[in-house]
């Protein structure tokens, strides 16, 4: 099942959710939609769901236009964020809901619901929770519990709202691989939205960034991450130094001092210099680009972070490797060995 | 004291230790000499006592004064059983209307936004803030010969004052409030999820209502009904107003025991009293099991 969404539009009041989003899912992906809170995506899947109505725009399901069906008809699997399990029912009764309201006409009898549920129970390893309450289940297994629910109406597509949001820390990261592989047993469409970056390029196929109801950028994981299209991107996902610099003449000023970077096809005006942690190099002082006083450095593993004053003043922290140690108080140069620089922000 | 704490502490393994300081923390947060928290509970059972219990024991001591027999035959007179009757004729249609009402307004005050809403809601307690007397009298205005409406009933010959149907509407009106009340903080809580939930995987409206909201607003249900029954069955003011005191025939319960009381007729009048007595007790129970039961429903949805 393809989804593609045209020019969607929403407000709540003067604020608005989403702000003009056009969007295409493949059949059969695995895609995240990932931003800050705020950012217009659980708004989007709830409207691909059914569960909210948009202001202007298109929803289409296989090219079939689905704004026209209501959330009821249009088979969309939906895992909320806080699981929204029924209380008063069973495991059991909670998978088997989807197979036991539908249509007299249409609805299987009692033994092929039943074999259905023990599937789904199985297909999430948890046949042996079917006669608990939700309120007897930890985190992972009501998630999973909820999943498996929402499977259980064979649906066309499957919408997930911070699958993984309300978990610790450790549980989440299994999930993660678990929820990959079983995308990829099941192999539906399905959508997740996720502020956790992490989240979204390891489990995800392709990777669709927003900020305030805007599409920034879409693209597979290694796309986000190593060429960011806009500023916001480039400071959302992975660990950024940002610095202000301005682009006169063909030169890189911060402040007042140019840098000793290549300013070429480069827009003249205010810009932001991004430059990941890991990629600012350390050298004796007066090489690279810049020239800074180790504040101080703590220790993680394989990296040292070491906050550094610039002689321009700003503070900047970077990971570097710990083949050279450095101490509070060394005068370093640092050169990027990449960096990006977006105009007018 | 300190001596004490730093003696365990020596002795004693790190949760013990920690029990001794959280004993400690208990003590020093308790800071009123025992004097006075003697005081204070004493005071406390004797209010109780003087102005709840020794009025309920009175009630049923006075009733049974006579001994049981003139007790039972005060039940079976024709008239203490015609105000039986009416009593829970009228709480029968008063509390299937108000639960019926109550919740379809707290459907749409949970469920729903809309403009209005906290009018709507002020609207609902209307009938708590307004003396009984008044919405008697609002009824007295509407439906009296004189009244708004006297005309057309007169011509149609439909009696609504002084007969059933008025008891019923002054009832209805005063009591409505507690289906409501009871629901509306419960369904917000609960929020529209588990419907959404219901929706998305193809359950209509009415399948959802009944399978899904319905159920976890059961015991809400039942406590509203319960506090509904138990003012319908004990309302005065409001009824007095409209009955018209027919001897037989539009006489609660509540308003029998004002007329035999006036005509000295004590036992009669507290064996009366001590069925609504009764209903108060057993009203009583019912509410502590069913807030046991509400307060289970609470830790359910503290994900």
């Amino acid at each position: 099942m393809t989804i593609e969404v045209k020019n969607l539009v929403k407000k709540f009041g003067s604020f608005a959710a989403l702000d003009g989003v056009d969007l295409k899912v493949n059949d059969g992906e695995l895609l995240a939609l990932l931003g800050p809170s705020g950012s217009g995506k659980t708004t989007l899947l709830r409207i691909i769901a059914g569960l909210d109505w948009p202001d202007s725009g298109e929803v289409a399901f296989n090219g079939e236009d689905a704004l026209a069906q209501g959330a009821r008809e249009r088979h969309v699997g939906f895992v909320f964020q806080h699981y929204a399990l029924f209380r008063h029912m069973s495991v059991f009764e909670n998978v088997a809901f989807g197979l036991r309201v539908q249509p007299r006409a249409v609805r299987k009898d009692e033994a092929t619901i039943r074999a259905r549920v023990k599937e789904l129970l199985d297909l999430v390893q948890l046949d042996w929770l079917a006669d608990r309450y939700p309120s007897q289940l930890s985190g992972g297994q009501r998630q999973r519990i909820a999943l498996a629910r929402a499977l259980a109406i064979e649906p066309r597509i499957l919408l997930l709202d911070e699958p993984f949001g309300a978990l610790d820390a450790k549980v989440r990261k299994e999930l993660r691989r678990w929820l990959r592989s079983l995308h990829h047993e099941i192999n539906v469409t399905s959508i997740f939205v996720t502020h956790d970056q992490e989240e979204a390029l390891e489990v995800a196929n392709r990777v669709v960034v927003m900020d305030k109801g805007k599409i920034e950028q879409i693209g597979s994981p290694d796309d986000v991450y190593e060429t960011p299209a806009t500023a916001f991107v480039h400071g959302f996902i992975g660990e950024s130094i940002e610095l202000p610099v301005q682009v006169e003449g063909g030169v890189i000023k911060l402040g007042d001092r140019p840098l000793r970077l290549a300013a070429d096809g480069l827009v003249p005006g205010a810009s932001k210099l991004f430059v990941r942690r890991h990629d600012m190099l350390v050298g004796p002082p007066g090489s690279g680009a810049f020239e800074g006083a180790v504040q101080h450095v703590r220790n993680f593993g394989p990296v040292q972070r070491a906050e550094i004053a610039l002689s321009g003043g700003e503070t900047i922290e970077i990971d570097a490797p710990r083949d050279r140690e450095l101490h509070a108080g060394d005068t370093i140069g640092l050169e990027p060995r990449r960096y990006r620089i977006f105009a007018g922000v | 004291m300190t001596m004490q704490i730093a003696d365990s502490v020596s002795l004693s393994s790190p949760e013990a230790k920690a029990r001794a300081h959280a004993a400690a923390a208990r003590n020093n947060l308790r800071t009123e000499p025992k004097a006075v928290r003697i005081a204070i509970i004493t005071l406390a059972i004797l209010f109780l006592t003087v102005f709840v219990v020794l009025p309920l024991v009175l009630v049923f001591a006075e009733a049974f004064s006579k001994g049981v027999i003139a007790y039972l035959s005060a039940i079976a007179d024709p008239e203490a059983l015609s105000a039986i009757k009416l009593t829970l004729v009228v709480a029968a249609i008063s509390v299937s209307l108000n639960l019926v009402f109550g919740l379809v307004a707290s459907w749409a005050i949970a469920k729903f936004e809309f403009t209005g809403k906290t009018f709507l809601i002020s609207l609902i307690d209307l009938p708590f803030s307004v003396s009984p007397v008044i919405s008697g009298l609002v009824f007295v205005l509407l439906f009296s010969a004189q009244g708004y409406f006297g005309g057309w009933l007169r011509d149609h010959d439909i009696q609504i004052l002084f007969a059933v149907p008025g008891i019923a509407l002054a009832t209805t009106f005063v009591t409505f409030p507690f289906v409501a009340r009871a629901l509306i903080p419960l369904m917000q809580e609960q929020g529209t999820q588990e419907e959404e939930a219901a929706i998305s995987l193809g359950a209509s409206g009415l399948q959802t209502f009944f399978r899904v909201t319905l159920p976890n607003i059961k015991w809400g249900v039942l406590y509203g009904v319960l506090l509904c029954n138990a003012r319908a069955m004990g309302e005065f003011g409001a009824v007095s107003v409209v009955s018209g005191h027919i001897r037989g025939e539009t006489n609660t319960m509540p308003l029998l025991v004002e007329i035999l009381y006036n005509e000295y007729q004590f036992v009669a009048a507290f064996a009366i009293a001590s069925l609504l007595a009764m209903l108060a007790l057993i009203t009583l129970i019912a509410k502590t099991i069913l807030e046991n039961h509400l307060d289970e429903g609470h830790d359910v949805n503290d994900h």
